[in-house]
């Protein structure tokens, strides 16, 4: 199986503060990673290295052998957050095809072959019911659903998702996950998937990247996530609980270091 | 009324200022199409503030105040492109650069010695039938520059504005695009305020791109009623003036913001 990203000795340094300190991951292609860690561990800084937004003090980058920049239309990403358009009548079929070959130059005119690839992202992300209708009237989870037909444009072979599970309900939390591992079966892409709480993940994804104070662990969830590994990482006491099929990180000195505590169950 | 109409537009100061009001509110709906996409409502107001004083200063040296207005509010939108979203939707920086203008332009125009008051008001409120057939040859002109350079750079606007990072992430640069479209935007403001005066760019810049955007669900269909509005409620305005006693600026506003009431309350009821 060849490289989908190798990432080496990544150091990031942004106004002084060093915020990754010294990354090493190899990832193969078809694989499904989440990227999980405390905030301020530099997931989204690692996410805009991996994007080519930000330039690494040392390291490198290489994305199917070539480094991020070039390796731009090859990827999909899928941003945090939501576009600002309230109180306008846009349709979140018109959302999807701005961002459609977005970066040609000349007026915005979409081609019937424009449309068809519009249509085929929005039946993939299974936006198509809606797409019609205004963005703005759209629920958190049929927005997010539109974000990602937006990433699955020109078929990328690798998908950056940065916290699409934020501010769902846990119910969409699990459609959407559902969703992004048909993707990722149909496509035979690589998903990178930032999250907060690794438990909705843990039946889809092959490996975790687990982040905590600029460095990292990459490796099957038995391997990162438990107390001494993420001990090590944290380089502090940390206790790794399970409670049935589902994992906690603990600080062992009272404080939860995840929002655990903002815990939900998903069903 | 139909043969009073007829007769003044064998005017040539209404034709002028038909032809002028045209081109202003075709170019503004389309640029404001895009500043409404891009929340930038307020720095578009702002350049507009920062353009009397240039129009100020270029009436103390007896240049044209158009040319004045154009110098001030390309160098500002340069400066606000590049500094990029940082300043120009920052409330407080905009606010203070609007006022620290219109202070600017008030001290220009106490050293003007003739009819500061007639000079002010142009400026302010806008002169629409004070336009002579050159400035819309230059106006024409200027609209037909703006519009090129946007129709070149429309599709990497339009993604950069509705998804930004990921029109980053593809390898786009938001402070150029940013600074091309300030600068298409000052040259709309500019050509705007000849018609219905700085102070009142709002209405030629935003409303109809606004209302159309509460209305259209694609964006082409955004566009043309935004264009269609701009200038069916120029002409309204610009004939309601040939036959009344309110100026064109008024019926201008003034039925852009009924229109904006109707919408409103129609997307209300409609719960959109």
């Amino acid at each position: 199986m060849s490289q989908a990203l190798t990432i080496s000795n990544l150091r990031v340094t942004l106004g002084g503060n060093e915020i990754l300190t010294g990354i090493d991951a190899t990832i193969a292609e078809g694989e499904f990673i989440g990227i999980f860690g405390p905030n301020g561990a530099g997931k989204t800084t690692l996410v805009r290295a991996i994007l080519g937004n930000l330039r690494p003090t040392t390291g490198s980058i290489s994305i199917f052998g070539e480094p991020p920049a070039q390796a731009a239309r090859r990827i999909g990403y899928m941003p945090q957050g939501n576009s600002g358009l309230e109180l306008t009548a846009l349709s979140a079929r018109a959302m999807v095809e701005a961002v459609c070959r977005g970066e040609k130059w000349g007026i915005p005119w979409t081609t019937p072959n424009d449309r068809r690839e519009v249509e085929r992202v929005l039946q993939l992300a299974g936006a198509a019911t809606y797409a019609d209708r205004p963005y703005s009237v759209l629920s958190g989870g049929e927005r997010q659903r539109v974000m990602l037909a937006q990433a699955l444009l020109g078929r990328p072979r690798l998908l950056v998702l940065d916290e699409p599970l934020a501010s769902l309900d846990p119910k969409n939390q699990s459609l959407l996950i559902e969703c992004i591992a048909e993707i990722k079966r149909q496509t035979r892409a690589t998903v990178l998937f930032v999250a907060h709480d690794m438990n909705p993940l843990l039946h889809v994804m092959d490996r975790v990247l687990y982040m905590a104070g600029g460095g990292a662990v990459l490796g099957p969830l038995d391997e990162v996530v438990n107390s001494e590994s993420l001990t090590q990482l944290y380089r502090f006491p940390i206790e790794v609980v399970r409670a049935g099929p589902r994992v906690f990180v603990v600080a062992t000195e009272g404080n939860v270091t995840e929002s655990e505590c903002a815990h939900h169950d998903h069903d | 009324m139909i043969d009073s109409l007829v007769n003044y537009l064998g005017y040539e100061f209404v034709r002028n200022a038909l032809l002028a009001g045209t081109l202003s509110a075709i170019l503004g709906a389309i640029v404001g199409y895009f500043v409404v996409v891009r929340n930038v409502g307020f720095a578009a107001h702002a350049l507009s503030h920062i353009g009397f004083a240039g129009a100020a200063a270029a009436a103390l040296l007896g240049l044209s105040p158009l040319h004045g207005m154009l110098i001030f509010t390309l160098a500002a939108a340069l400066f606000m492109g590049v500094a990029g979203d940082l300043l120009h939707r920052r409330d407080m920086a905009i606010g203070m650069v609007l006022s620290f203008s219109l202070g600017l332009g008030t001290l220009f125009l106490s050293f003007y010695r003739q009819s500061f008051a007639g000079q002010a008001r142009s400026i302010l409120f806008g002169s629409i039938f004070g336009v002579s057939s050159g400035e819309v040859e230059e106006i024409a002109l200027l609209s037909a520059l703006s519009l090129a350079l946007l129709a070149f750079f429309s599709r990497r606007l339009l993604f950069a504005s509705i998804q930004p990072r990921l029109a980053e992430a593809k390898g786009l640069s938001l402070t150029t695009l940013s600074a091309a479209f300030m600068m298409v935007l000052a040259v709309s403001v500019t050509l705007a305020s000849q018609i219905v005066g700085i102070l009142l760019v709002f209405t030629l810049v935003i409303a109809p791109a606004g209302i159309a955007l509460r209305l259209c669900r694609s964006v082409w269909a955004g566009i043309v009623t935004a264009v269609a509005l701009g200038v069916l409620v120029v002409w309204i305005g610009i004939l309601l003036d040939c036959l009344t006693d309110c100026p064109a600026t008024f019926w201008i506003t003034a039925i852009f913001f009924l229109l904006y009431l109707a919408v409103e309350g129609f997307c209300r009821l409609t719960s959109r």
